[in-house]
Formats: structure tokens, C-alpha cells, sequence
């Protein structure tokens, strides 16, 4: 099942030179300089970020300011990272947490 | 009423539903709710690995209740076997250990079994390579604490039992060979006191003129972001301090009785950052995977220990019809439901033949009969 | 191994930069901890990069006031640790950060509080679906990359940052399928209660009538009234509905933002064991202070909206104000002088503030909002229902804390943020009481989860025992 669908609730950004590259879902997008990696993820289209450990609900970031939690996200192999509190980095890889993060 | 019972925690409880049991009439009196303190909010480990030799008679009795915890109390209190490992992290810890067990097993206790380094990674696969044996209990386990004292007060209340909580005692004085208790909002009356008031026990006493030598601690716990299991029995260090159990719900609790700070009036305790990194980094040592797991949350759990770790059972020296059940010193969970019958026997019967003995209010009390 | 300095401020919005200007040019040695990587907080959200990229201005001239705060903060001499999430404070002044690898701590004489406000936390059925975000999240988006929302999101809930955020879509030539308004008074109403403040603040009273005229002109649609508002779908939103008196309605929604007030953000000042009121006008806890900030913890004070909400040209007030104090609490000027200097800003302040009332009037949030029905989840990371939270309150439950314990309700990443306001709502409602005699959840360290080793690192590095 592709991750990666369109029906993103936002626009695509406007392009601009110093967009960076990064992969979401081990696809590349383009995102604008500055994004966090909750956004990347919004812009790739991503319908949920994780699934939550508790209930197995999919979810999907709601604050985008650092409160809810909802974002975790495996960020360069490092797991429960709070996606909208990190900035994209050119190749930076963003895949999503599935439940429990492992030891 | 025949019996007040000061402190909702787990021994109050406990106690209170072995009198409820025998047809006493019992009242609880708890300041805050059942199971605020101690007893709600510890590392829930049901331990006899590594007790004081006083202590160990009574902690493996003690275990045949936890074994029998859903007819008890009518919940499993989430009890589950999942054993104890005290682990040796170099050749002289290993050989304490040894000289452990074979005391142990002169005293006729053959529990607590020493194993090398195959056995420990089965039972740990997680566990630092650096580990060379350990001493296994293969049925201590864990529960969960607060839902086992809250058990124990709702078998109580069903056995007839009142407990009241918000009701703090203000006083309490002895008038005509029974005991009346001040509380914030009634008065109470009954000939027998049992104080299991846990770290406020010795406060208690005090009002009776019985002064017990008790030390406040604030032993911190912290809990980490749930992670798929792991690992199944609760570990610990021989010279490392660190308790360490994976729970029901993904999430580790770690351990050990590194001290934070209390506030014994506001009943609040306060979370040391330095010592709670000694906490992270014992834990760390032995599990040196979980470096990259996240804590959520710690706190400082108020408890006392008395000056030879070991509790107070027994009848007070200062007045009759007062008995003190309290001073567990930081492992009290183990032995909450067996306490509650010797307690229980005591009021009743004067005496009990549970090995309560070493537990003795003749090594501490200086005060004088009222 | 730790920096000190005379002030520690932490937060980097126009409480935390005001703060630390006013500071330093007393001469104290100011650090400014800001978990963003840009100074500006939310209000003043990447103002310098947007200035540099030429999209300041079309954020409105209020940014702009934004980009001379930050500026006046970059030459004031502080030290700025950015992207440094704090993890716990003590009361002796003691911070410690994470920039994401390592802790650190830094020492502060004085600590300022300056960590803004969150979202009011209302939930909703269907909150948790994927697709559902706060309107201030949005806003996040559009100030920090120009994302603008799909033409099928739509808007709920009441507040100033509603209609804003609704202008700003307009104005950046996009649009939302419609406002659901679920402002229970009426201007009027307020008016009649707070007529004399609404007046002296007629210049945020204009910008709201401006942002309500562009929003009809570009003809979208807004529904008064609305009483319930729910989010349908499987695996993420798909749908909308909504309740006008006993009037459901529904329609295909791509997205739904949600929005009712912002409340101060009180986990650090709770932590800390500050004492805190229920404010029954803004109908959220907030921390007690003096005329200077100052807490009755030692060395904290608290500025700007985590100390009660009043907007940014408040929150500037408070930081200097905050500052004065500190100085004068540190002997670098007299009483007199921080009485003196604190005239003109208590002048501005009162300005600034006069609306304030006004708006706690007109956008009060229902009861019913921090109660909700059974099925609907309160506690986000756990998945606590109110229903189950009702029970724990009918098995003898008396607060959150209790709750907690029996519910779990609290327990996940976010400890309590998002469920503590209608945690503390359910269970008032439940008893037939006020929030303020409810409480809250006590707050434990870390205040942002914090990796194991990096704990385990500030211990000295000890691998071995």
C-alpha cells in the first residue's frame, strides 16, 4: 500500500531555489527551506505520521508547536523524534512510527 | 467499631481486610486517598530476592498469597511471575552471591538461585555483554501497585470495612481503656489502633508518646515511552542500585532508591536531577540499548526506613491496644498481604505465628507505658 | 560543568526578547533558552526569515513590530541558546536543556518564564483523525513555508486567530471552505459588559471588523451559532459535521482546524510548584505574580502569555516590567528607579490590555466544551475517554491526579497537556464544582521527554559503577 498518496490538506508550496531535498517514506520531496520534518511530512502527503502505541489509531501532527506529541517520527533512524521540532537537513530520511518505538 | 486503622495504603488495607474477615469492625482513616503514597506509586516489584535474613521467613510465606492474589482479593492486581535477577557485573560480585545462596540454603531457603552467564542471557537477552551470572528467584514477579491497593480496599470495603478518605488525624488520646482518634472531620472510638501510616508513622506514634526512630526517604522512580516487550523479569545490580521492569503496558520503570527530596508536611516530593541521573545511567549500564529511549516522566516516592531496615510489627511499648505496622523501608509491597493477616492476628489473638519476630517495637522504644 | 548568568529567560516571544533587551542594558548578563530555532516565539513566528525572503510584509504590520523586537534582542549582548528544549527548572534557578544530543545546565540568579500560550485543548469528536489541526498550527505552516490549506479544510471553533488566520488565507489569495462559529455571545453582549475597554482598544476592535469584511467578501461561507462540531472518517478525516441548535448538517472536509482560545502554557510554572489561580474570565489556570512578575518560587518570575493571555504588545510590557524587577531584585537599580521606569510601560500596557476584557467576554468558551460527551477521547496519547474519566470521578476519583491513576489519562509523551483542561472540566462537571477547586495534574520532570543516556551523560559520564 503506497504511503504516499495526493490529498494533502494543504497546497503545494511555491517553489523556490533553496528548496532541500530530503525522503519521506524513502521517497525524495522537496521541501521549502525551514520546513520541520512534521511538515515534510504534510507536504509529501503522508495521510498519518504514526500510528499510536496505545490505541493503534493512525495519527497525524495537530499542534505543529510542540505540544501534543502527535508527530513522533523516526528521523535518521532515530526513533520518537518530535517531527515539528526539527528542521529538514538535506537528506534527511522521515518514516513513520508504527506503535512503539523498539529498543 | 473494634479496630481504627490509620493510613489507606497497602498495609492498612490489608490489614483491614483480614479484621473485616474475622467479623471486626474496622474503620480506615486516610488522609489523602488509598494508595497517595508509597504504596501506589512504586516500582510494584513482589520481591524475596535478596532480603534481609530477618525478613526472608516472612517474604516467602509471603509469596504463597501473592500466588492466590485473585482469590484474596478478586483481581489479579496484574501479579505476574515473571522472576527476579540480581546481576553480577564481575567475578567478586558473582562470588557474593554464591556466598549468599549457600547461607541461605543453611537456613533451609532454596529460592534464590545463582546462575552464569547462558542462563542470564536467556532470561535477559537485552542484558550488557559485560554481565557474568546473576542470582535468579524464578517466581518473584511484579504488579501494579496502585491497582493491588486499590483492590485490597475494595475487598475490605466489601468485607464491611469503612474507609474514609480525606481524614487526616488531628490527635489522639487513650481514656478508659480505649482509644479515641480526632479526625478532620469526626471523632472515632475504638479499643485497638493499628498506625500504618507509613513515612508519617512515626508522627503518629509520637502522639502516643511512642518515639520510633524513622528516617524520611524519597526514593525516585522514572518511566520511560512504551516500547514492544522485551524483557520479562525485573532486574537489579548487586553493588549497582537499580530496579528495572518492563511493564504491561510497553513502559519501563526504573528504579533503585536513588534519593530525591520530601516534604513530609505538604505531602509532596521533589525530583533531584542529579541523582536521578545516577538512576539513568545504572540503568544504561546494564542495558545499554535503552540509551536512546525517551523518559516521559519521574517522581519522588515519600517512604522511611528505620535504622536497620527492617519494619516495625508489633505491638507499641508505650501504650496497650496500639499497634505500629510501618518503617518497610523501601520494601514493603512484597509482604503487604501477609502483613495484613499477622496484623490481624494480633489484634485478635494477642500474638501470631507468622515470623514476625526480628520486627520487634523492643528495639527502638525508649518511651514509657501511659 | 554549567554556564551561569545573572537571568536565565527562557522562551524566545516578545515577553522572553523584551526581557532580555530591558535586561541588558542594565548591564546583567542575560541568557535567552528558546526551544525554536529563530527567535519570535509564535506570534513573531521566522520574522526574520520572512523578512529576508520578502514575505514579511503580507504577514501585516504587527509582524513587522516583531522584526524590531528581534533585532533590538540580536544587539542586546545576550547569549541566545537556540533549538535548547528545557527540561526541568529548580527553584534555586537551576535550568537544564537538551539541544537534542546533550544536556547542559545553565545557572540563573534569576529565571524568567516567558514560554507563551497553547491552544485551548477542546476536544471533539473525531479530534484525533489525521487531518484535524489547530488554526494555529496552520498558521504555523503559513508564516514558517507559505503552506496555504486545501479549498475543502474548514475552520471551527471561535477567537480572534479564527478570523484571522481565515483573512490571512484570503489575503494570500487562497481560500477554506467555510468558518463553523461557535462564538456563544455576541458583541453586542460584550459590549454592553465591557463597552469602555472595547472603545480604548478600538484598533484591535477595527482589525477584527476588517478581518470579518474580507472573509465575506471573498464569500465564504460562515455558520454562526454552531453548538457541536465533529470530524468524520476511517483512517483521516473526510467529513464535517456540525449542530446549529437541534440541526446537524455535514459536508466533505480534506481537513478541519480547530480553534477556541489560547490559554497560558503552565506545565513549567506547575512543575516548579508556583502557585496558580483559576482565572474565570480567560476560564484556564495561570500563574500568581506580582506587579513585576515574580513568583512566590524563589527565583522565578513569569512574562508575557504564560502568564495570563494579553497578546504580544502585552507580553513585550511584561517582559520589561519582568526585567525591571529582576534588576532591581539584583541591586542593579534602586526601587525607586524600577518604579520610576516602570511608569511609561504600565502606560502602554493599560493601552494594549484595555481590549482584554472585551474579548475574554465575547469569545468565553461554553462549559460544555471542557465536558464532553462520553465517547469522545480526552487523553490523546493514552486514549481515555471521558466516559472512562466520568467513572474513575464516580468510583470515588476527586482530581486529575487520581484520575490519572486510575486511568492512565495523563501518562503519555505529552503528560497531560492536551487532556488537562477538560480533564479538570469533566471532573467539575462531574462534582458540580469550579475548576480552580478540582486542580490540576502535578507536573513532573522531564518536561519534554529526554533520552535516557542523555540523563545518564550529566551524571559525569560514569559507564562503570
Amino acid at each position: 500500500m503506497p504511503f504516499i498518496q495526493d490529498g494533502s490538506m494543504f497546497q503545494k508550496p511555491p517553489e523556490r531555489s533553496d528548496a532541500i531535498l530530503v525522503e519521506v517514506e524513502g521517497r525524495s520531496v522537496l521541501v521549502p527551506r525551514g520546513a520541520s520534518a512534521a511538515a515534510a511530512a504534510l507536504i509529501a502527503g503522508l495521510p498519518s505520521t504514526r500510528t499510536s502505541p496505545a490505541t493503534g489509531e493512525a495519527r497525524a501532527p495537530y499542534c505543529m508547536m510542540g505540544v501534543c506529541f502527535e508527530c513522533l517520527l523516526i528521523i535518521d533512524d532515530e526513533s520518537s523524534q518530535q517531527g515539528c521540532m526539527i528542521t529538514v537537513r538535506p537528506g534527511m530520511r522521515i518514516r513513520r512510527q508504527e506503535g512503539a518505538r523498539e529498543l | 467499631m473494634d479496630v481504627i486503622v490509620i493510613g489507606g495504603g497497602l498495609h492498612g488495607c490489608s490489614a483491614a481486610l483480614q479484621l473485616a474477615l474475622r467479623g471486626q469492625r474496622v474503620t480506615v482513616l486516610e488522609r489523602s486517598h488509598v494508595g497517595r503514597h508509597a504504596s501506589g506509586i512504586n516500582a510494584g516489584g513482589v520481591r524475596s530476592l535478596g532480603r534481609d535474613l530477618s525478613e526472608v521467613p516472612l517474604s516467602v510465606l509471603g509469596m504463597e498469597y501473592w500466588q492466590r492474589i485473585r482469590e484474596i482479593v478478586g483481581d489479579d492486581c496484574g501479579f505476574t511471575a515473571c522472576g527476579h535477577v540480581k546481576v553480577a557485573e564481575s567475578a567478586d560480585e558473582l562470588v557474593q552471591l554464591e556466598t549468599r545462596a549457600q547461607t541461605l540454603r543453611c537456613l533451609g531457603y532454596r529460592h534464590e538461585e545463582v546462575v552464569g552467564i547462558d542462563e542470564l542471557r536467556r532470561l535477559v537477552p537485552s542484558i550488557a555483554y559485560h554481565c557474568v551470572g546473576a542470582m535468579v528467584v524464578r517466581n518473584d514477579g511484579a504488579a501494579d501497585p496502585f491497582r493491588t491497593t486499590l483492590a485490597f480496599a475494595a475487598r475490605a470495603r466489601l468485607a464491611g470495612a469503612v474507609i474514609e478518605e480525606g481524614e487526616a488525624v488531628v490527635s489522639i488520646e487513650r481514656e478508659g481503656g480505649a482509644w479515641f482518634v480526632v479526625g478532620q472531620r469526626e471523632r472515632y472510638r475504638a479499643p485497638i489502633v493499628v498506625n500504618a501510616a507509613g513515612a508519617w508513622g512515626a508522627r503518629l506514634a509520637a502522639l502516643i508518646g511512642d518515639t520510633i526512630p524513622l528516617r524520611t526517604r524519597a526514593s525516585m522512580m522514572i518511566v520511560t515511552e512504551r516500547m514492544p516487550p522485551f524483557v520479562s523479569p525485573v532486574v537489579g545490580g548487586v553493588r549497582r542500585q537499580l530496579s528495572f521492569k518492563q511493564t504491561s503496558s510497553g513502559t519501563v520503570l526504573i528504579g533503585g532508591g536513588q534519593q530525591g527530596r520530601v516534604d513530609l508536611d505538604r505531602e509532596l516530593g521533589w525530583v533531584d536531577v542529579t541523582n536521578l541521573a545516577k538512576s539513568a545511567a545504572a540503568a544504561a549500564a546494564l542495558f545499554p540499548r535503552m540509551r536512546a529511549v525517551r523518559i516521559v516522566r519521574s517522581w519522588c516516592g515519600i517512604e522511611a526506613e528505620t535504622p536497620d531496615r527492617i519494619p516495625l510489627i508489633d505491638f507499641s511499648a508505650a501504650a496497650p491496644g496500639f499497634i505500629n505496622v510501618f518503617g518497610f523501608s523501601g520494601h514493603g509491597f512484597q509482604l503487604g498481604p501477609v502483613c495484613g493477616v499477622a496484623v490481624a492476628d494480633l489484634v485478635t489473638r494477642g500474638a501470631t505465628d507468622l515470623p514476625i519476630g526480628p520486627f520487634t517495637a523492643r528495639r527502638f522504644s525508649t518511651a514509657v507505658a501511659a | 560543568m554549567s554556564d551561569s548568568f545573572d537571568l536565565v529567560v527562557i522562551g524566545g516571544g516578545p515577553a522572553g526578547l523584551a526581557a532580555a533587551v530591558q535586561a541588558c542594558e542594565f548591564g546583567l548578563s542575560v541568557a535567552l533558552v528558546d526551544e525554536q530555532p529563530e527567535p519570535g516565539g509564535q506570534i513573531y513566528r521566522v520574522v526574520e526569515r520572512a523578512e529576508a525572503e520578502g514575505r514579511a510584509r503580507g504577514l501585516g504590520d504587527d509582524y513587522r513590530r516583531g522584526l524590531d523586537l528581534v533585532n533590538a534582542f540580536r544587539a542586546c549582548g545576550a547569549t541566545h541558546f537556540a533549538s535548547h528544549q528545557v527540561w526541568q527548572v529548580e527553584s534555586d534557578g537551576r535550568v537544564f536543556t537538551s539541544d537534542g544530543t546533550t544536556s547542559r545546565q545553565i545557572d540563573g540568579k534569576r529565571v524568567l518564564v516567558a514560554v507563551g500560550a497553547m491552544e485551548r485543548p477542546v476536544p471533539v469528536r473525531g479530534w484525533t483523525l489525521p487531518g484535524v489541526m489547530t488554526v494555529g498550527a496552520a498558521q504555523i505552516l503559513h508564516k514558517s513555508i507559505d503552506l496555504l490549506p486545501e479549498p475543502e479544510v474548514w475552520i471551527a471553533g471561535s477567537g480572534p486567530l479564527l478570523l484571522h488566520f481565515a483573512a490571512e488565507v484570503v489575503e494570500a489569495g487562497a481560500r477554506i471552505a467555510g468558518i463553523l462559529d461557535t462564538t456563544r455571545s455576541s458583541i453586542s453582549r460584550a459590549f454592553m459588559a465591557h463597552g469602555t475597554g472595547a472603545l480604548r482598544g478600538w484598533r484591535y476592535l477595527a482589525k477584527g471588523l476588517g478581518y470579518l469584511r474580507k472573509i465575506r467578501m471573498a464569500n465564504i461561507r460562515r455558520v454562526t451559532g454552531v453548538e457541536a462540531v465533529e470530524a468524520k472518517g476511517d483512517s483521516q478525516i473526510d467529513r464535517v459535521r456540525w449542530r446549529v441548535g437541534s440541526h446537524w448538517e455535514e459536508a466533505p472536509a480534506k481537513g478541519l482546524l480547530l480553534h477556541e482560545g489560547i490559554i497560558p502554557n503552565t506545565h513549567m510554572t506547575m512543575s516548579l510548584g508556583c502557585a496558580h489561580v483559576w482565572d474565570a474570565h480567560q476560564q484556564c489556570f495561570r500563574p500568581l505574580t506580582d506587579a513585576y512578575g515574580a513568583t512566590d518560587v524563589g527565583m522565578i518570575a513569569v512574562a508575557g502569555d504564560c502568564g495570563g493571555i494579553g497578546g504580544a504588545r502585552v507580553a513585550e510590557c511584561r517582559g520589561r516590567l519582568a526585567a525591571l524587577g529582576i534588576a532591581a531584585a539584583l541591586g542593579c537599580i534602586t526601587d525607586e528607579e524600577r518604579d520610576h521606569r516602570s511608569e511609561p510601560v504600565r502606560r502602554e500596557f493599560d493601552t494594549h490590555d484595555a481590549i482584554r476584557n472585551f474579548l475574554d467576554a465575547l469569545y468565553a468558551p461554553a462549559p460544555e466544551l471542557l465536558a464532553p460527551p462520553d465517547d469522545v477521547v480526552v487523553c490523546r496519547c493514552e486514549g481515555v475517554t471521558a466516559g472512562r474519566i466520568r467513572e474513575a470521578v464516580a468510583l470515588g476519583c476527586r482530581g486529575p491526579n487520581q484520575v490519572k491513576s486510575f486511568t492512565r489519562c495523563g501518562m503519555g509523551p505529552c503528560q497531560g497537556r492536551m487532556c488537562g483542561p477538560a480533564v479538570t472540566g469533566t471532573i467539575a462537571a462531574a462534582l458540580d464544582t469550579l475548576p480552580g477547586t478540582v486542580g490540576s495534574f502535578r507536573v513532573r520532570p522531564p518536561l519534554k521527554p529526554l533520552r535516557l543516556g542523555e540523563l545518564a551523560a550529566l551524571g559525569d559520564g560514569e559507564s562503570a559503577e
